[in-house]
Parts: structure tokens; C-alpha cells; sequence
């Protein structure tokens, strides 16, 4: 934790694991969908289940889905900037095994019709945990770059991946792998202290054997 | 990595000479790779975020639920009216940890120190003095970020957070933040600021987190008080040449195994405490929650 994890977020109220830590989770769905969402569908379970709507957690995802960050003050009008922007939603409660206390899951449908699902929590003091997106475990937080490369499982795709990240001077904070079987669909969650150029991603793209790369963070040139 | 042991700050602070804020400034450049001049951007963006809570205070207003609201205008209307038992400027800080924990409370915007239901704690103490012209915004900023190296390790050697380790962990870590900021304005050593800290987080160990209704509104707008009164009086002490016989770190791990031992129902569920009178429990079926 940074200072500034202590010593803030400037957010909008009362709370924030339930208000702020919620309004991110809403931003970064959008920031993953890539575009405007024009439908979602939210569930909500534990505490943001049973004291989210006294926190606001409902209007603070949605906040976030409109691209607020948590300080913005119209976070608890978001319902009515939603109706006025063509998002449609729907928040109901729901259970998640083995979820952290304050879970939301996310289905959004973007305005050019491509479609999401992200499972993430909030940790307290406004910091959150993206738990899995399209069902797949990436457990990142979305605070420093990212990079989520879903590739076959086969032999020597870290060492690509890693090696061209060397090349271009982005140094690596963590690295986390998963697969769902041997030889199947694997994921590497890479979090980088630098940001990852658009052209970096191009090309980490047309190496063999990489599905898809979603990149979290400031894109630079 | 940043701070794990307030001795050890003391210690980097003699060996190099620099004011305890200095070396929480120094970490963040490195920790965050950032210039002197961002960090201090970002500081000041805190500063500016707090004193624009207290310009954008509703008297009137109340929280969705009701349960709190106008608390803050009734001590300032009390303090002009009549002589609080406190005096002056300890009513002004109670009114203005009212007026932030309020806010919060009515989803306006305030800063989180270290949490939001705490967040009343730490401009309630540097608001008055900056005020009544006590202290510049030159000299706030040091003191925000001896606030913040504080709170850093009390969030690595214990918790923060209500739920983890109880109120103590919220209001208590927010009290121990502004003690020492305190003592840093009025010139104390580093020596003092950790000692400030650590009163002020002992004396108020074992302080539960019952919210009513799971609402960050009862107790938690009128505890922000206790919080900064408190800071006022430990940092006083501080300055006085009195120090924690307990030892700042341990006194941070003591809060920790109180939090570790603290009944769930005590830590954030709404079901234990304040939460669990009967009072409480019938404002939670009227809500409807």
C-alpha cells in the first residue's frame, strides 16, 4: 500500500470498500469492455448484498459502468445519467462460492455489441481485486499496468511473451499463470511497472499460439 | 518496500537527519517512481480535497436513511450562543469531525484518512488550527504526510479496516494519523510523533465496529469526534515530554492481537454491540435492511 492508499482516495461517501471500491469495479468493467455498455447485469452478494444499497454500492457500480471514478459527485444520481445515457441495468443478489465478503459479478453488453463478464471484490480503502474475467482467474488489481494474454498451452510461451516484453525495457512486478488443462487454454496475468505501447500489444498479438490480449492501464502512443 | 516499524523511522530519521515527514516523502518518490514535485501535487490535492468537504458541508441535510445530519450546525450554533465546556477551538473541531463524518454519510465527497468512516478525524484537527491562522498550508502538508507514515504502519503491522480488526483499527488508526500530525506542527521531534501516535492508539483500544443497520452513520459520525479530541490531547502529552511506556510498535501489534480476538459480530456485520440493541435492531427493520 501506497501512501496515498492511506492517506485518501478523494471519493465520494460513506464508504470506501462499499462506495468507492464498488465505483472501481464498475470503471474497470468498462475500461475491459472497451466501449460504452448499453445493457448490464449485476449481481451483487455478501456484504455488498446485504448493506449495499445503504452504502449506495448499487449506484456506485453503475457510476463506474458510466465511466465516473469515485470522486465523482454525481455518483449517486448515476441512476437517472444512466436512463439519460441508454444503459439499461438490472441488479439483483446473488451467491458466488468461496467469493470474498464484497463480490459483485458483472455482465456488460457494449454498444458495438461485444459482451463481458467480470467477478471482482473490494478489499477495503477503495482498493479492489478483479477475480475472474469470461470465468477465467486472473486475480490483479488493475492499479498498475496489466497484461491479460489468454495463448495455448504449449511450450515456450512465457519465454516469448517475456522476452519481448524485455525488448522493449518493461520490467515485470508479477507474473501469474493459469491453464484450464494440459494443452489447453492457459492465461498469463502480467503486472508491469511500465506501460505497455499499443504497438507492443500488436505485437504480442500476432505471436503463435496468443488467443487475446486485454491491456489494463494508460495506453501510451 | 515502505515503512514496517515507527522505532525504525525514528532511527532512519537520526541517522540522517531528516524530519520524520521527509523520509515518508522520500519512500513514496521511490515506492511510486515520482518526483518530489508530483508527490507533493498529490499531497496537496488531499489538502485542497479536504478544506473543499468542509466549504461543501449542508447543514440541513440528512443521510438517505436519516439517521444523521445537522449535527455539525447545532455545535457551531451551540458554540455561538453559548460557552462549550470545551471551549472554543475544541468545539471547532468537533463540529467540523461532525461535518465531515456527515458528509460522508450524505455521499459527498471527503477524503478517505485511512478510511471513510474515519475520514472526520484528520482534517477535524488541522482545519481549526489552519483557520484560526495557527498554521500555513505550507506547514499542513508535512503534517499530512507524517499522518500518512503513521497510518502505513499501522496498515502493515495490523489493519485498517473496520472489518479486519474493529473500530480501533478505523478510528484508532486515524486518531494515532492525526496525533502525530499534530505533534509535527508544533514542532515535536520524531521521537514525540510516534509516542503521540501511540497514546493516541492505546486509548482507544479495543474500540468495537457495531454500525447500525451495517450504515457507516451510528456510532461511526460521532466517533470521529472521540477521535480527535483524542489526537489533540495525546499529541498534547507528546509535546508535554510524556511518552507511551509501551513501546509505539508494540503498541501497534497490542491492537492487532485485540482486533485478531475481536468477535465477528464486532468487526463490521452490523449484528454485535451498538448494532445489537434493541434501539438498533428496530431502526434496522424500520429501513428495512
Amino acid at each position: 500500500m501506497n501512501i496515498f492508499d492511506i492517506l485518501g482516495p478523494v471519493m465520494v461517501g460513506p464508504s470506501s470498500s462499499h462506495t468507492a471500491g464498488a465505483t472501481r469495479i464498475g470503471f474497470i468493467t468498462r475500461k475491459l469492455l472497451g466501449c460504452k455498455p448499453v445493457k448490464a447485469t449485476i449481481g451483487l452478494c455478501g456484504s455488498f448484498a446485504a448493506t449495499g444499497k445503504g452504502h449506495g454500492t448499487d449506484r456506485a457500480i453503475i457510476a463506474g459502468l458510466l465511466g465516473m471514478q469515485p470522486d465523482d459527485m454525481r455518483i449517486p444520481e448515476s441512476f437517472e445519467i444512466a436512463k439519460q445515457e441508454g444503459l439499461q441495468f438490472d441488479i439483483s443478489n446473488i451467491q458466488v462460492k468461496e467469493a470474498h465478503p464484497n463480490t459483485a459479478v458483472i455482465k456488460a453488453i457494449g454498444e458495438d455489441g461485444r459482451s463481458l463478464e467480470v467477478q471482482a471484490s473490494s478489499l477495503g480503502g477503495g482498493r479492489i481485486l478483479l477475480n475472474k474475467i469470461d470465468g477465467i482467474v486472473v486475480n490483479c488489481t488493475g492499479s498498475c499496468p496489466t497484461l491479460i494474454i489468454r495463448n495455448e498451452d504449449s511450450p515456450g510461451q512465457v519465454a516469448e511473451v517475456t522476452s519481448m516484453l524485455y525488448q522493449k525495457h518493461v520490467n515485470i512486478a508479477t507474473l501469474q499463470l493459469y491453464r484450464d488443462k494440459r494443452g489447453g487454454d492457459a492465461v498469463m496475468v502480467i503486472e508491469t511497472d511500465q506501460p505497455v505501447y499499443k504497438a507492443t500489444i500488436c505485437n504480442l498479438e500476432q505471436l503463435e499460439g496468443i488467443k487475446k490480449v486485454t491491456y489494463i492501464g494508460e495506453e501510451e502512443q | 518496500m515502505a515503512f514496517h516499524s515507527l522505532e525504525e523511522m525514528v532511527r532512519i530519521c537520526n541517522e540522517t537527519n531528516l524530519a520524520f515527514w521527509e523520509i515518508v516523502l522520500r519512500e513514496d518518490m521511490s515506492e511510486r517512481s515520482v518526483s518530489k514535485e508530483s508527490s507533493f501535487e498529490m499531497m496537496e490535492h488531499m489538502w485542497e480535497a479536504m478544506k473543499e468537504a468542509v466549504e461543501k458541508y449542508e447543514p440541513q441535510k440528512t443521510s438517505a436513511s436519516g439517521l444523521v445530519g445537522t449535527m455539525g450546525a447545532k455545535i457551531e450554533e451551540y458554540r455561538n450562543k453559548q460557552k462549550p465546556l470545551c471551549g472554543d477551538f475544541v468545539s471547532k473541531v468537533m463540529e467540523r469531525a461532525l461535518q465531515m463524518g456527515e458528509s460522508n454519510a450524505c455521499m459527498k465527497r471527503i477524503v478517505a484518512a485511512p478510511t471513510a468512516g474515519a475520514c472526520g478525524v484528520l482534517p477535524a484537527v488541522l482545519i481549526p488550527l489552519y483557520e484560526e491562522g495557527r498554521v500555513t498550508s505550507e506547514e499542513i502538508i508535512p503534517a499530512l504526510y507524517t499522518a500518512a507514515g503513521i497510518g502505513q504502519v499501522i496498515a502493515a503491522r495490523a489493519f485498517i479496516a473496520g472489518a479486519a480488526g474493529g473500530c480501533q483499527a478505523e478510528i484508532g488508526t486515524a486518531s494515532a494519523m492525526a496525533a502525530g500530525a499534530l505533534v509535527s506542527i508544533q514542532g515535536g521531534n520524531a521521537q514525540q510523533i510516534i509516542h503521540a501516535a501511540a497514546m493516541a492508539l492505546k486509548n482507544l483500544l479495543g474500540l468495537v465496529c457495531d454500525p447500525v443497520a451495517g450504515l457507516v452513520e451510528v456510532p461511526c459520525v460521532k466517533r470521529n469526534v472521540v477521535g480527535a479530541v483524542n489526537a489533540l490531547t495525546a499529541a498534547d502529552m507528546a509535546l508535554a515530554g510524556i511518552i507511551s511506556r509501551i513501546s509505539p510498535d508494540q503498541v501497534i501489534d497490542a491492537m492487532r492481537e485485540v482486533g485478531e480476538s475481536m468477535h465477528v459480530s464486532l468487526k463490521e456485520t452490523g449484528e454485535g454491540g451498538i448494532a445489537n440493541t434493541p434501539d438498533a435492531r428496530k431502526i434496522k427493520e424500520e429501513l428495512g435492511i
